[in-house]
């Protein structure tokens, strides 16, 4: 199963490949990049066999169509999309998210997603482009990584990494052993629910959370923009402090001169010079990547035990997820 | 400096990531370059330690950011550990002194076609600009904005100038720009604000190459003038 390879017949509105990132290199100006949500491409990653940290595509808004010339088993989580699989005699089949499905050759056609913005989709044996500075993820500034450093064309074919693959007939869903709503953490109040964010010592950084925002729809993997503005009721008169460019990270809430606020993402900058109103905590700033244009947005602050407390939570849910899976597909490749 | 500032003052910059002024810095110390150099000889010390949770170290102007592994360290534990590293009057900066680089640039032209414009608005000739641009020898404060694009310490403060009021969309790669008082290069084709004055042919960041950046922090740079001819042979070599 050597060679594969998946033929893009069109991207999507924005796929790109990614894993868990890229550490050690900030002080050279590169982003950290990878999955927005990394417990989600974890999860999708589990369900096929594969390592946490194996290259996944990260999907925005719209899926890809690809056309897969070999047996080929994948899972997708995240966002629920419309997913549907046409095999080389025609037929079309419904397939289901959070789960393994096993799929003869074909077309695996990703529709739009609804409930959110953004799903991963793992392979077994994981997209296997070069790694790039030790990650394979899209550095899409930095024009590296991934493939080409870009989001995917179509026309591109995606290495996929050599796996054993039983032969395949016709689409195999492996049914849901596990409580539906794991998969979609935090579900309930998933799309509603305050972003909770961590004050820095600035003064108008507890105004953040007295304003009710929405997703602007400029928002990128580099930074999600909120529209409304924050300087015109709190600060008109009272000008900001000059600030000294210092170092940004993935949460980091900057506050440019037109008073609207900027959460940076995965593939924030290593540096910046607006103004920093604290940061959006590591446990929700999943949630936040899967808001959509348009969408509401409030803020609630929090301290750091609080962040701590919600991450450790998140984690143990995570732990007790992976545990299960392990426990019902059987065929972890590694610890 | 602030002699007074005897401890390092923290702020969390993310929930794996602390924001560090160490002992004697603050941002008001931005212009200072012996503040710069405090933080570069904090940061080499942090990273000469090299702790096992330690995932990225970003020295800056005054601050210096520590980005570490949660699943590894407790964040208050990792804060403890860089306050002890930060004891005011520790070792000299570690290794050798400073590497000097020097980057030659094509001043002026179709390579910087702000620099009669930028010229005109100092009240100086093009070609003074650029001699005063390439007297100093300038210090890579940090690295950021893009992968390798060095922000300079340094310049002659009779060349510090606005940036654009609109950025253009396409900055050539190598482009040597100014933007307010600083000096950079960028090293990719991106939008940007700065006022180029020159280019130079050598590449700035290349991330299959073993030493991707061809600046880190801390670096000593020296901008050596060239022509055109001497400009098409070196984007030629490898």
């Amino acid at each position: 199963m050597n060679d594969l390879r998946w033929r893009v017949e069109s991207p999507g509105a924005q796929t790109t490949v990614q894993d868990l990132g890229r550490d050690g290199w900030r002080h050279l100006g590169v982003a950290r990049a990878g999955a927005l949500d990394p417990a989600q491409a974890a999860l999708a990653n589990r369900l096929v066999g594969n390592p946490d940290d194996a290259a996944v595509l990260e999907i925005a808004l719209g899926g890809p169509t690809l056309s897969l010339p070999a047996p080929t088993r994948i899972a997708l989580c995240g966002a629920e999309a419309g997913m549907r699989f046409e095999d080389r005699s025609g037929r079309t089949h419904a397939i289901p998210g959070g789960r393994r499905v096993d799929l003869p050759a074909g077309r695996l056609r990703i529709g739009t997603l609804r409930n959110g913005l953004r799903a991963w989709l793992a392979v077994a044996g994981g997209i296997a482009t070069t790694p790039v500075l030790g990650s394979r993820s899209t550095d899409l500034r930095g024009g590296f990584g991934g493939l080409d450093g870009r989001a995917l064309r179509a026309g591109d074919d995606l290495p996929i990494g050599a796996h054993d693959m039983p032969d395949v007939v016709a689409p195999g869903v492996v049914a849901p052993v596990f409580p539906a709503q794991w998969f979609a953490l935090d579900a309930q109040d998933a799309r509603t629910a305050p972003i909770r964010y961590v004050p820095s010592s600035l003064g108008i950084a507890a105004a953040l959370a007295t304003h009710a925002w929405t997703v602007d729809p400029r928002s990128d993997r580099q930074g999600l923009r909120c529209a409304g503005d924050m300087l015109s009721t709190d600060m008109r008169s009272t000008a900001l402090p000059e600030q000294v460019s210092a170092p940004v990270a993935p949460g980091t809430i900057q506050l440019p001169p037109d008073g609207r606020p900027i959460v940076l993402l995965a593939d924030a900058q290593t540096v910046g010079g607006y103004p920093r109103l604290g940061h959006v905590i590591a446990a929700d700033l999943p949630r936040l990547a899967q808001r959509r244009p348009g969408d509401a947005l409030r803020f609630l602050a929090v301290d750091a035990a609080a962040a701590r407390a919600a991450m450790a939570r998140r984690r143990g849910e995570l732990a007790r997820l992976h545990w299960a899976i392990d426990l019902a597909l059987g065929d972890r490749p590694e610890s | 400096m602030n002699p007074d500032a005897s401890e390092p003052r923290f702020e969390a910059l993310a929930d794996d990531a602390w924001l560090i002024h160490p002992a004697g810095v603050d941002d008001a110390a931005a212009a200072d370059i012996n503040a710069t150099i405090a933080v570069h000889r904090f940061a080499a010390r942090l990273r000469s330690a090299a702790p096992a949770w330690l995932r990225d170290l970003v020295p800056a102007y005054t601050s210096l950011a520590v980005f570490f592994d949660p699943e590894r360290i407790d964040a208050d534990d990792a804060r403890a550990w860089i306050a002890a590293q930060d004891a005011g009057d520790g070792p000299e900066a570690p290794g050798s002194p400073p590497r000097i680089v020097e980057i030659p640039v094509r001043y002026g032209g179709a390579f910087g076609e702000d620099l009669d414009a930028a010229a005109a608005e100092l009240g100086l000739t093009p070609d003074t600009l650029a001699a005063r641009h390439r007297a100093p020898l300038y210090t890579v404060a940090m690295i950021g904005f893009a992968p390798g694009f060095p922000y300079l310490s340094g310049l002659d403060p009779g060349l510090a100038l606005p940036r654009l009021t609109t950025p253009r969309t396409r900055v050539p790669a190598g482009s040597v720009g100014i933007g307010g008082a600083q000096t950079g290069i960028y090293p990719r084709e991106s939008p940007g604000g700065w006022r180029l004055i020159g280019r130079t042919p050598l590449t700035l960041f290349d991330p299959r190459r073993a030493t991707p950046s061809l600046l880190a922090p801390g670096d000593r740079v020296r901008f050596v003038a060239i022509d055109d001819d001497a400009f098409a042979r070196l984007a030629r070599a490898p």
